[in-house]
C-alpha cells in the first residue's frame, strides 16, 4: 500500500472515531466547511492521526492544513520521514 | 477587517438570546468573598477561584492601604525601565522561601508569567510538549516563542513518552508543560508518572500551579508537593489572582543561570510592574496562607460537600472532588439556559463554552472558596438540583432518595 493510501485509511478511521461519517471525502474536502471541524476539534483530529501513524506534526505546520489534500500531504511527508 | 468578527458576533447573539450576556455580567456591588449584588439582588458567588477567600482579609487590605499611602498608586513602568521597588524584591524572596526554591520572578499577571516563561525558556531548535488541555496562556506563550510545539493527549504519560521517543534523535532541549489542577474540570495531572517519563527522556518539566498553590500539598505548595516530586519539577509557574486574592504571576526555579530571563522575556520587560499595593497584599496573603493551614482543610471539605451534593442529586460530574466542580452540559443551549436560570435563583457560576473547554464541550463550571459556609453550599446545591430537574438533566426525586 502506498503512503498516501495508508494515510487516507487512517484519516477515515480517525474521522469515524470522532463520530463523523462523511458520505464522501475527496482531496478538496474542507476540514472546516465540509466536515465542520472547528479549530479545537481539528487539533484533536490531528492528534489522533499522530497517534495512529506514530508521527509528530509540529503545531506551526497545522495552520496550512485546510483540506484533506493538505492533510494527506503533511502526513505523507511525516510518515516517509519516520520510516 | 471586521468581517472576521461576524461569526463571533453571531455566536454571541445566540448566547445572549436566552437571557443575559454571560460574558458581560456587571455587578452592582461586591459584598464579600462569597456574595455580590447583581440587578439589585443578592447573589452567591460560586465561580470566583477565590479559593482561600483572602480578597477581604483585613491584614491584606491593611498592608495594601499602607503601601499605597507610602509609595503611591503605581510604578508607571516596567522594572527594566523604572527600576525595582523594595516590595518587588522582597516578594520574590518571600515567594521563593514559601515554595522552597532558590529564585522567583514576579510578572504582572499569571497570563504573562506563562507568556514570558514559555516563549523564552524554549528557543529555536528546542521542543515544547504541551498537555492538550493546557490553558490559553500556555498555548499563547508557546506561539510567541520559536520552539517546535507538540501537543500530547491530556493526562496521558504514554502518549507523552511516545512523542519524546519520536523526538529523541532531534537536537534541542525538551520542555514538558503540565498544570497542577486543570482549570476547566478540576482534574489533576498524574504527576508521578509524568516525572518518570521526564526522567527517562532527560527533559525539563514546568508545572503551572495556578489553581493548586494554596490548595494542594501539606503547606499549599501545590500538586508537586502533594505528590512528593518537587525536586523533579524544574519550573513552577503560578498566579496571585486565585488563592492569593489579588493579581500577578510568577515563575520559580532553582537554577542560577535563569536570571537572564529578566532581560529576555518580553512579557516581563515590556509591561509595567505590579503596583506597591498589590505587592503588599500578596506578601501578606502568603503570610496568611502559611499561618492558617486550616483554610485548606475547609476548602477541601467545601469542594467535597458540593461534589457529594450534586452527585447525590443525580448529576454526572466532570472529575473527582476538588475545589473546581464542573457539570458537563449536553449542548450549548442547555448550558446557557442552566446558567441563566441559576442566576435567577441567585447563584453565580461560570459558563464555559468551546473552544475554551476540553473537547469543546460546554460546561457549567463552579469553584468553591474556604469562605463559603455549609449553609451557602446547601443553598447552591438546592438551586442547582431544581434547575437540573427543570431542564430535565436529572430525574426528579433523586435527591430525596439520599
Ligand atoms: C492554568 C492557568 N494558568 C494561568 C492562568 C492565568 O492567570 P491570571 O488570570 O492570573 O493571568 C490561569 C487563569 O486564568 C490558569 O487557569
Amino acid at each position: 500500500m502506498s503512503d498516501k493510501q495508508l494515510v487516507l485509511r487512517e484519516i477515515m478511521g480517525a474521522l469515524e472515531e470522532l463520530g463523523k461519517r462523511p458520505v464522501s471525502v475527496t482531496m478538496e474536502t474542507s476540514l472546516l466547511h465540509d466536515l465542520s471541524l472547528d479549530s479545537v476539534t481539528a487539533l484533536d483530529f490531528i492528534m489522533q492521526l499522530e497517534t495512529r501513524l506514530d508521527i509528530i506534526i509540529p503545531m506551526d505546520g497545522m495552520a496550512e492544513i485546510e483540506t484533506i489534500g493538505d492533510l494527506v500531504g503533511v502526513l505523507t511527508r511525516s510518515t516517509s520521514k519516520a520510516a | 477587517m471586521l468581517a472576521r468578527f461576524r461569526a463571533l458576533r453571531s455566536d454571541l447573539a445566540t448566547v445572549t438570546a436566552v437571557g443575559r450576556d454571560p460574558f458581560g455580567v456587571a455587578f452592582d456591588a461586591i459584598l464579600s468573598a462569597t456574595e455580590a449584588i447583581l440587578d439589585g439582588k443578592r447573589v452567591l458567588l460560586l465561580g470566583t477561584n477565590n479559593y482561600l477567600g483572602l480578597t477581604f482579609d483585613q491584614d491584606c487590605i491593611d498592608s495594601a492601604v499602607a503601601a499605597i499611602m507610602a509609595q503611591g498608586t503605581g510604578t508607571t513602568g516596567s522594572r527594566i525601565a523604572n527600576g525595582t521597588y523594595g516590595g518587588h524584591a522582597a516578594l520574590e524572596q518571600r515567594l521563593a522561601r514559601f515554595l522552597g526554591r532558590r529564585h522567583a520572578m514576579v510578572f504582572t499577571t499569571g497570563y504573562q508569567a506563562n507568556l514570558g516563561t514559555l516563549s523564552t525558556l524554549a528557543g529555536r531548535g528546542d521542543h515544547l510538549l504541551l498537555d492538550a488541555d493546557s490553558h490559553a496562556s500556555i498555548y499563547d506563550g508557546a506561539k510567541l516563542g520559536n520552539a517546535q510545539v507538540t501537543r500530547f493527549r491530556h493526562n496521558d504519560p504514554d502518549d507523552l513518552r511516545r512523542r519524546l521517543r519520536l523526538l529523541a534523535d532531534q537536537p534541542g532541549e525538551k520542555l514538558i508543560v503540565l498544570e497542577g489542577i486543570y482549570s476547566m474540570l478540576g482534574d489533576t495531572a498524574p504527576l508521578r508518572e509524568m516525572v518518570k517519563v521526564k526522567r527517562e527522556a532527560g527533559a525539563w518539566l514546568l508545572v503551572d500551579e495556578a489553581h493548586s498553590v494554596g490548595v494542594l500539598g501539606a503547606h499549599g505548595r501545590g500538586l508537586a508537593e502533594a505528590e512528593g516530586v518537587e525536586a523533579d519539577v524544574d519550573f513552577v509557574v503560578g498566579t496571585f489572582s486565585k488563592s492569593l486574592g489579588a493579581i500577578g504571576g510568577f515563575c520559580a526555579f532553582d537554577l542560577d543561570d535563569f536570571g537572564a530571563l529578566r532581560v529576555a522575556a518580553r512579557a516581563y520587560m515590556f509591561t509595567a510592574s505590579l503596583p506597591p499595593s498589590i505587592i503588599a497584599s500578596v506578601f501578606q496573603a502568603i503570610e496568611a496562607m502559611e499561618a492558617q493551614p486550616q483554610l485548606r482543610d475547609i476548602l477541601r471539605r467545601n469542594g467535597q460537600h458540593l461534589h457529594a451534593g450534586l452527585a447525590a442529586a443525580g448529576f454526572a460530574l466532570g472529575a473527582k472532588p476538588s475545589p473546581i466542580v464542573s457539570l458537563p452540559m449536553p449542548d450549548s443551549e442547555t448550558a446557557i439556559r442552566f446558567w441563566n436560570q441559576l442566576l435567577d435563583a441567585g447563584v453565580y457560576t461560570n459558563l464555559a463554552l468551546g473552544p475554551a473547554t476540553p473537547g469543546g464541550r460546554p460546561l457549567l463550571r463552579m469553584s468553591v472558596s474556604a469562605a463559603l459556609t455549609p449553609d451557602q453550599i446547601d443553598t447552591a446545591i438546592a438551586a442547582l438540583t431544581q434547575t437540573g430537574q427543570r431542564l430535565g438533566l436529572i430525574a426528579v426525586g433523586m435527591a430525596a432518595a439520599e
